[in-house]
């Protein structure tokens, strides 16, 4: 197990003229279990493979704890990867799959029999350890594959891209939790390709979002939801994702068509700006109350365990979560409000401050925005 | 416009794919929703004309077209690996359904293309090619495609399923929009009940080769009529746990409740609860308590999973909102509200009882 250290690396694959991952520097900590999410061809995969060495990157340097490793092929860097699609010797068992990389690296008899074990058991393989690779299911191949990944100790990361996608839905809940069990126990540092952010954000220690070549926020889960710091991270996490509202802010008043909604925090120039909140902080219902935004109702999805009502505030669309019992009908008029705490002002995408109520008593100092800049 | 199944049947390899299915579909959308290998494909592939059935008659507007060639069909398909030409631009690929259909007005070919492009979001990619578009893109291209000539059937095999999830979100509301009021048949295939459920279009549940029922999805989510109708619209998926009934009550693990409807004792079930339902906090009185171990608290921000471990060595999951800290080896009580418990006959799956009204999601 080590630091995985990427220092200035970028990567082109068209001789410099554009990057498919800008160049960054950047720290995968031992024994943590990271998340790299991010939308396809937003450089996911093209970072793991200058992890695993299966690309050599265009600028940087990449280092495991003080030991340079740029240069080093991938059989040199001690990396296991688990790809999207089974990858398996088909002929052989399920048994000789798992004991396959143990054997090959001249493990003890008695430790290779030990180690299949305990992963087989851990990923439900038990019943099938005689049977032939091939006869296996897809869903249950990839998790034979999975198995392989993790059945050594001493690897310095284990890469996995993308490995749930040939699972059936119900059968991923249970492989998540399974991978996370398995990580508490062998302390494996984990780096986890998706772009599905329930898989993120229910697997990860720490989430890295990745948009168009570069990173946009890390952090822990409940940080990204909370707390985002860009408008994509709002965007990408989060099901359905944050609303983004044009505003305008004057007299540090943010109005949202004609109707003021809060007083700006933060040290904001007059002029356009976003208003960012999440469907969850958008509360729908009773009168208008200060900083009520009156909205109006368009369309209501009853999604089983929550609705989801499409409100519009003006021209503009807006989407709040409320509970499966609330009722509100198409047509009618209600009023929105927007929790003061997680609603956040954006410009040029980028996180700049938050609202307070209209006609807060308290002083400023008590909601201060979080990432601690312009608190008076 | 209507479609219907008549006692279809379909056997490979010595196995029954589908089991007499019976089904009449009319104009607009319909989603067809169940897990891998419920024959969701199979049966797309016979109406399309792809597979010819062992027994029962494809009928299309009183015609039955069992027996016509895939090419003398009026269907278009949409599968869930994006097919493009890879050769032609965004434009000539959805040109080409066009081009080859004779009946198709020449003269309007140039406005129908961009007519359909501009539904899909693609309006500004006419002159790429595939390889240059992003697989959200290309799956966009291959829609207009199967929309640009006006087909009786236009089916969709998991169209989404290999997209980004957030596209997917995107594109769901789009294709309910587009597909509502829809002048043929469209049969719209998923495994994702989010999809099924924001559709909000008649469904059809298909398990194991057979249709295991139809009609609102949103009422056979509160009421579903058989564990695995239950099972195919839950996700996260449900938590069952053993009971039995005994003299009028119905005993789980220690806990036991009023039995809802009047069965006979000794009865074997399975009580199914959503992940949802289940809480830490008691709320009321009659409320099935569960001691647990805790395993694992996975937080999203919007909610948190609890995994749980009972007593009896069984896995309960509860979603609970919001973010809450726990963690892995405390003790917690899991409570269940007899409200929320769906009980099913351990034979067969059917639904003896929900204990009390479900939410009702018609109002």
């Amino acid at each position: 197990m080590a630091d995985i250290r990427l220092e200035g690396v970028g990567h082109s694959y068209d001789g410099g003229r554009t990057w498919a991952l800008k160049p960054m520097t950047w720290t995968w900590r031992s024994s943590r279990a990271y998340a790299l999410l991010g939308p396809s061809g937003c450089g996911k995969t093209t970072l793991l493979n200058i992890i695993s060495g299966l690309l050599s990157p265009t600028v940087g340097r990449i280092w495991f704890d003080d030991r340079e490793v740029t240069a080093v092929p991938t059989a040199g860097r001690n990396i296991a990867q688990v790809f999207q699609f089974p990858v398996l010797y088909e002929e052989m068992s399920v048994y000789d799959n798992l004991a396959f990389p143990l054997r090959n690296r001249k493990y003890p008899k008695a430790e290779i029999d030990q180690r299949v074990r305990r992963v087989s058991q851990l990923l439900g393989l038990d019943d099938h350890l005689r049977r032939r690779s091939r006869r296996l299911d897809p869903g249950r191949q990839q998790i034979v594959s999975l198995g392989r990944g993790l059945v050594r100790s001493e690897v310095a990361a284990v890469l996995l891209d993308e490995p749930l996608t040939v699972v059936d839905p119900a059968l991923k809940w249970t492989l998540r939790s399974k991978l996370k069990e398995i990580h508490r126990d062998t302390g494996h540092t984990l780096i986890y390709v998706t772009h599905d952010q329930t898989e993120a954000l229910t697997f990860a220690d720490e989430v890295v979002v990745l948009n168009e070549g570069a990173i946009v926020q890390a952090g822990e889960p409940t940080e990204l939801f909370l707390s985002p710091a860009h408008e994509f991270v709002g965007h990408f996490i989060g099901s359905p994702g944050m609303n983004v509202v044009p505003a305008e802010i004057a007299d540090g008043v943010v109005r949202v068509a004609e109707t003021d909604v809060g007083r700006a925090v933060g040290e904001l120039e007059p002029g356009p700006v976003h208003i960012g909140v999440r469907p969850e902080f958008a509360r729908l219902g009773g009168e208008g109350t200060s900083p009520g935004l009156p909205v109006q109702v368009m369309e209501v999805d009853r999604m089983g365990a929550y609705n989801l009502v499409h409100v519009k505030a003006g021209d503009h669309p807006v989407i709040a979560k409320t509970e499966a019992d609330a009722r509100f009908a198409p047509g009618t008029v209600e009023f929105l409000h927007l929790a003061p705490d997680r609603t956040f002002l954006f410009r040029d995408s980028v996180r700049c401050g938050s609202i307070a109520p209209l006609d807060a008593g308290e002083p400023l100092d008590s909601i201060a925005p979080l990432d601690g800049k312009g608190a008076p | 416009m209507a479609l219907v199944l008549d006692g279809v049947r379909v056997r490979q390899r010595g196995e029954t794919w589908l089991h007499d299915i019976h089904l009449e579909l009319s104009s607009g959308m319909t989603t067809l929703v169940g897990p891998m290998a419920a024959g969701k494909t199979t049966l797309m592939r016979v109406v399309g004309g792809l597979l010819p059935p062992d027994a029962g008659r494809v009928v299309v507007n009183g015609k039955d077209v069992t027996a016509i060639s895939v090419r003398k069909r009026s269907v278009a398909f949409v599968y869930q690996q994006f097919i493009n030409y890879p050769s032609l631009s965004v434009y000539e690929n959805i040109a080409s359904p066009l081009r080859i259909a004779r009946s198709f007005p020449k003269k309007d070919m140039d406005r129908r293309v961009r007519e359909v492009a501009e539904i899909m979001g693609i309006g500004d990619l006419l002159d790429r090619r595939p390889a240059e578009l992003s697989g959200g893109q290309q799956q966009r291209t291959a829609i207009a495609r199967a929309l640009a000539r006006p087909v009786d059937v236009l089916l969709l095999d998991e169209p989404l399923a290999n997209l980004d999830f957030k596209l997917r979100e995107q594109l769901r509301g789009d294709l309910k929009n587009m597909f509502r009021d829809s002048p043929g048949v469209v049969l719209y295939s998923t495994a994702d009940p989010a999809e099924a459920l924001t559709f909000a279009s008649p469904t059809v549940v298909l398990g194991e080769g057979r249709v295991l029922d139809m009609g609102d999805v949103a009422d056979m989510y509160a009421q579903p009529p058989t564990l695995a109708v239950a099972a195919t619209l839950s996700d996260p998926p449900l938590n069952l746990l053993p009971g039995v009934i005994r003299e009028g009550r119905i005993e789980c693990l220690g806990s036991s409740f009023p039995s809802p409807g009047a069965h006979d004792s000794g009865r074997n079930v399975v009580l199914a609860v959503r992940p949802h339902q289940v809480t830490i906090e008691r709320s009321g009185s009659e409320v099935l308590e569960f001691p647990a171990e805790i395993r694992l608290a996975e937080v999203t921000g919007s909610a948190t999973f609890l995994h749980l471990l009972l007593a009896d060595g069984r896995h309960l999951v509860a979603q609970l909102p919001g973010t809450q800290l726990f963690t892995p080896g405390e003790r917690a009580v899991a409570y269940v509200d007899p409200a929320h418990i769906f009980v099913f006959d351990e034979v067969g799956g059917r639904l003896l009882a929900t204990s009390a009204a479900e939410v009702d999601l018609h109002g």
